[in-house]
């Protein structure tokens, strides 16, 4: 703990160099002749995060895609990398296990925060129920992975179990199992921690649109005599579709990236692994930039559709309002 | 499991009805109940992950290794040891969680302080200033969201690694600069837009009152627009604050892997990898690492959610 006052240290530099920065913009811009001012202030404001921008994302991106047709010497191999992706066996399999995430995590995530969306509604303690469902969320994906890795921890048969998950097979009379080793049904069970932290972000925001549902619409169903059932299907549905294509997509987006549950649980082993977590390793450990990068400029080209969606039905629902 | 067709749907009654009042109140009782008992086991089934770690995290090593955590209720032993050994004991064996805890605290600050004040000085000129391509310029700082981080990770390590004025690096590894750098870039699109929409918001009025008093753009934007924006500043704040405090990859890519700078993710990840039998260092150590965000969340609830209905999320 020594060093706890250098790394206070370098805080404090850092924060001081960049009020520094931003001070002197601010003092050119007020220096500035009357009649450059104008420009003055629009450069000097714009300034910093264009040049963010432009050197720490927009360049590196185009480089990127650049990248995704070398080989691991930087030289050029045409669509090699590509080929690589869709014809090695076990990075088809992570091809298959992304497509899993993306179908069954934002069904799943969705379906279930609708269903407790509509149940709190009506029940006692509102507050407490949204807030123990969402705080999944706030914790790390790491967090999320411990706690995981304990529930599915395992013991041989016979022996006391520490893990809830195969104490319940056990009280039920079944056998413990390997739940993160046993390929393909361990890629189930890392789903089942995303949608586990999924469920409290469509929760909050279907309960909220829910809410918004104009009180008289539901009364007249109601003197209509139109059954809980049917309320839900024709009334409750329709008035959230909004919210519900925004929970879809945006939740489809994040499982598209998901890359610490998989790092940390599994970290992509027993065939486990997806494209954020394949597009790491190439780059970081396996020192193919090349094919990281390839995967990088997939992960991109899978989640661009997703979002001018999402953009198209935001931009609808403003216009309708 | 949950899938009963009776579901209540119906917000709270109001006003008349035909429907005669007791078998109505008796109905709406049956319905609340109904979804009360739903949501509490929903609620239940949700909790008892972490619950279950967290009882954990107090129970003797020994005791963690023979038996489950539910059988602490007939079986009750409580210690603090755990945590102890995962935050202050030195030793190459120790998980030294404390160090990881400083370091992400250190990276955590800058992090956000940073692209709030850049994103917020971009989006005051995108909300209140002319100029040609302007529109243009906003709608492409936008799309820029859709790049996902993983575009970026690779050239940008090179750049970063070899940023260098004569000997000099200018973002030496080892240090949390990088770490610092690489947050505020993949902050600012989402920030700038967010802070925009806001700021935009602001009644033409004021400003103008304040020009003619002679108050420049520098004195406009720290005795205004910051003032006015408070709520939308805390609001992205918080997210980008647990964004950075619970993120993994640009850690591990970024930091270099010592000690000196990783944040408390990376070493939790990493003890998961070496030593995943260690029940008792990793309950505790996950505790160490989630106080902070729980904190944050639990207390500035209002804040979050109504960042996350804004449209507040990237990755």
């Amino acid at each position: 703990m020594e060093d706890l006052g250098e790394k206070f240290l370098q805080v404090v530099i850092a924060l001081a160099i960049f009020a520094a920065i931003i001070g002197f913009i601010m003092l050119l811009v007020d220096r500035a002749p009357k009649s450059f001012r104008d420009k003055a202030t629009i450069i000097g404001f714009m300034a910093p995060a264009a040049i963010l921008l432009i050197v720490g994302m927009v360049w590196p991106a185009a480089q990127t895609t650049f990248l995704a047709f070398t080989d691991r010497n930087g030289a050029i191999n045409g669509l090699d990398n590509f080929i690589w992706m869709f014809t090695d066996p076990s990075a088809l399999v992570t091809l298959r296990n992304t497509v899993l995430w993306v179908i069954l995590v934002p069904t799943l995530s969705t379906i279930i925060g609708l269903v407790y969306a509509v149940f709190i509604d009506k029940a006692h303690g509102e507050r407490v129920l949204k807030a123990l469902v969402f705080m999944p969320m706030a914790i790390s994906m790491v967090g999320a992975g411990i706690i995981w890795n304990f529930m599915y921890a395992y013991r041989g048969t016979g022996r006391e179990q520490i893990g809830l998950v195969n104490q319940i097979l056990v009280w039920f009379g079944g056998e413990p199992r390997q739940f993160l080793l046993d390929a393909p049904g361990n890629t189930f069970f890392l789903i089942a921690v995303m949608v586990w932290i999924q469920v409290g972000f469509a929760m909050v925001i279907l309960s909220a649109a829910i809410k918004g549902i104009p009180a008289d619409v539901i009364e007249a169903s109601r003197l209509d005599g139109a059954s809980a059932w049917q309320q839900f299907r024709n009334i409750t549905i329709p008035s959230i579709r909004g919210a519900l294509v925004v929970v879809v997509t945006t939740i489809t987006i994040i499982t598209l990236k998901v890359f610490d549950i998989v790092r940390t649980m599994t970290a992509g082993n027993f065939e486990t692994s997806v494209i954020a977590n394949e597009m790491y390793t190439q780059a970081f450990r396996a020192n193919e930039p090349g094919r990281g990068a390839a995967l990088a400029l997939v992960l991109f080209l899978m989640v661009l559709p997703v979002v001018i969606y999402n953009a198209r039905v935001l931009k609808k629902q403003k216009e309708i309002r | 499991m949950t899938s009963t067709p009776a579901v209540p749907v119906t917000v709270d009654d109001k006003g008349d009805q035909p429907v005669p009042p007791i078998t109505r109140r008796v109905k709406q009782r049956l319905t609340s109940r109904g979804a009360t008992i739903a949501a509490v086991i929903i609620a239940v089934i949700w909790t008892v992950p972490t619950a279950g770690l967290f009882i954990s995290s107090f129970r003797p090593e020994e005791n963690l290794n023979r038996d489950g955590w539910w059988n602490v209720f007939s079986n009750f032993e409580f210690t603090l040891e755990n945590y102890a050994d995962v935050l202050v004991s030195g030793g190459s064996q120790s998980p030294n969680l404390g160090q990881y805890f400083v370091n992400s605290l250190a990276i955590v600050i800058p992090g956000t302080l940073i692209p709030l004040v850049v994103a917020s000085m971009a989006a005051y000129i995108f909300a209140w200033s002319n100029f040609r391509g302007k529109d243009t310029l906003f709608v492409f700082v936008f799309a820029l969201q859709i790049i996902p981080l993983q575009m970026a990770l690779i050239p940008l390590l090179t750049l970063f690694v070899n940023l260098k004025i004569g000997e000099f690096h200018v973002l030496p590894p080892g240090s949390y600069a990088q770490l610092w750098l690489a947050h505020t870039i993949f902050a600012l699109p989402l920030a700038i837009f967010l802070l925009h929409n806001f700021i935009a918001e602001i009644p033409g009025e004021v400003i103008e009152a304040a020009r003619v008093d002679g108050a420049g753009h520098a004195t406009i934007f720290w005795r205004i627009i910051i003032p006015l924006s408070v709520p939308a500043l805390a609001s992205y704040a918080i997210f980008q604050f647990l964004w950075v405090w619970n993120d993994l990859l640009v850690a591990l890519v970024f930091s270099g892997g010592t000690g000196d700078v990783a944040p408390i993710t990376q070493r939790l990840a990493e003890l998961t990898g070496t030593r995943g039998g260690e029940w008792h260092r990793l309950t505790a150590g996950a505790f160490v690492s989630m106080v902070v965000p729980l904190i944050v969340f639990f207390g500035l609830q209002r804040y979050f959610v109504r960042g996350l209905l804004a449209g507040g999320l990237k990755g």
